[in-house]
């Protein structure tokens, strides 16, 4: 069985690599370039697969996955500066896919326990783009 | 990793086919078949899977929008799909039918590294239509 949590973060992000010109900057990644930094209302999905525990009816505990979330993503990376703020950003471009990574990163050993497995990290950067990253 | 990407188009279309009678045309697409035509605002999702690369994409969104914009929504927006559209003139543009042709249409020379995983279309909020690439 599936279960998945939601969760919110905002944050603000430059999406431009030390290893291009501003111009190339700009022209693979468009307005996100921008040097100081624009912000999004993230929303992570985190999906987690196992057999409900037979004595407590749960896939996983839910008070303890918030606290999870919490501590691993919401807290380090809520109202923060990414690159600045919230490593490996600084030195790993903060586009949707590396932050999702990020996040199945943080994630992944926090929860994976006997018969229980994260399966899924959805971030969505608006609401017309999201990624999915299942560890690959 | 898959990314996924939301469009929006808006299109009329009639759901009426020749091998019926009108009758049985209004009684299996009931208000559908409304011989002027109606309307909605579908939303598009594509999905394309591949790993990611060294500027930390699955995919460049600008070629993603460009391909889709090119391919799909200038073809289809603010058109009448029975009526206009090449590839639904000859069979009812239900959105099983539009699902297949903005699928093929997406897929013939596809541009991108990353592969076309799926196309998604909700033709309104409760009608919703996945169609796995292979």
């Amino acid at each position: 069985m599936v279960l998945t949590r939601r969760a919110e973060f905002s944050a603000s992000h430059v999406c431009a690599s030390p290893k291009l010109s501003d111009a190339e900057n700009r022209a693979l990644y468009g307005l996100a370039a921008n040097p100081n930094g624009h912000g999004h209302n993230y929303v992570v999905e985190v999906s987690i697969e196992g057999k409900p525990d037979a004595v407590t009816g749960m896939v996983f505990d839910l008070r303890e996955l918030k606290e999870i979330l919490n501590a691993q993503v919401i807290e380090p990376m809520d109202h923060r500066f990414l690159n600045r703020e919230v490593p490996p950003f600084d030195r790993v471009v903060p586009t949707t896919e590396n932050i999702a990574a990020e996040i199945w990163r943080r994630l992944e050993p926090a929860i994976a326990r006997e018969n229980v497995r994260l399966k899924n990290v959805r971030l969505y950067e608006t609401a017309d783009l999201y990624v999915d990253c299942e560890g690959k | 990793m898959k990314l996924t990407r939301r469009y929006r188009f808006c299109a009329s279309h009639r759901l009426d086919v020749p091998q019926l009678s009108a009758e049985e045309n209004r009684r299996l697409y009931g208000k559908c078949n409304n011989p002027y035509g109606h309307g909605h605002d579908y939303v598009l999702d594509v999905t394309v899977e591949g790993p990611i690369d060294e500027t930390g994409q699955v995919a460049d969104r600008v070629k993603l929008d460009e391909w889709v914009s090119a391919k799909v929504l200038q073809q289809i927006d603010h058109k009448n799909l029975s009526n206009e559209v090449i590839g639904l003139k000859d069979s009812v543009a239900t959105t099983e039918n539009l699902a297949k042709l903005i699928g093929d249409s997406l897929a013939e020379d596809w541009p991108l590294v990353a592969r076309l995983r799926r196309v998604r279309i909700m033709e309104t909020d409760r009608n919703i239509f996945e169609l796995e690439m292979a």
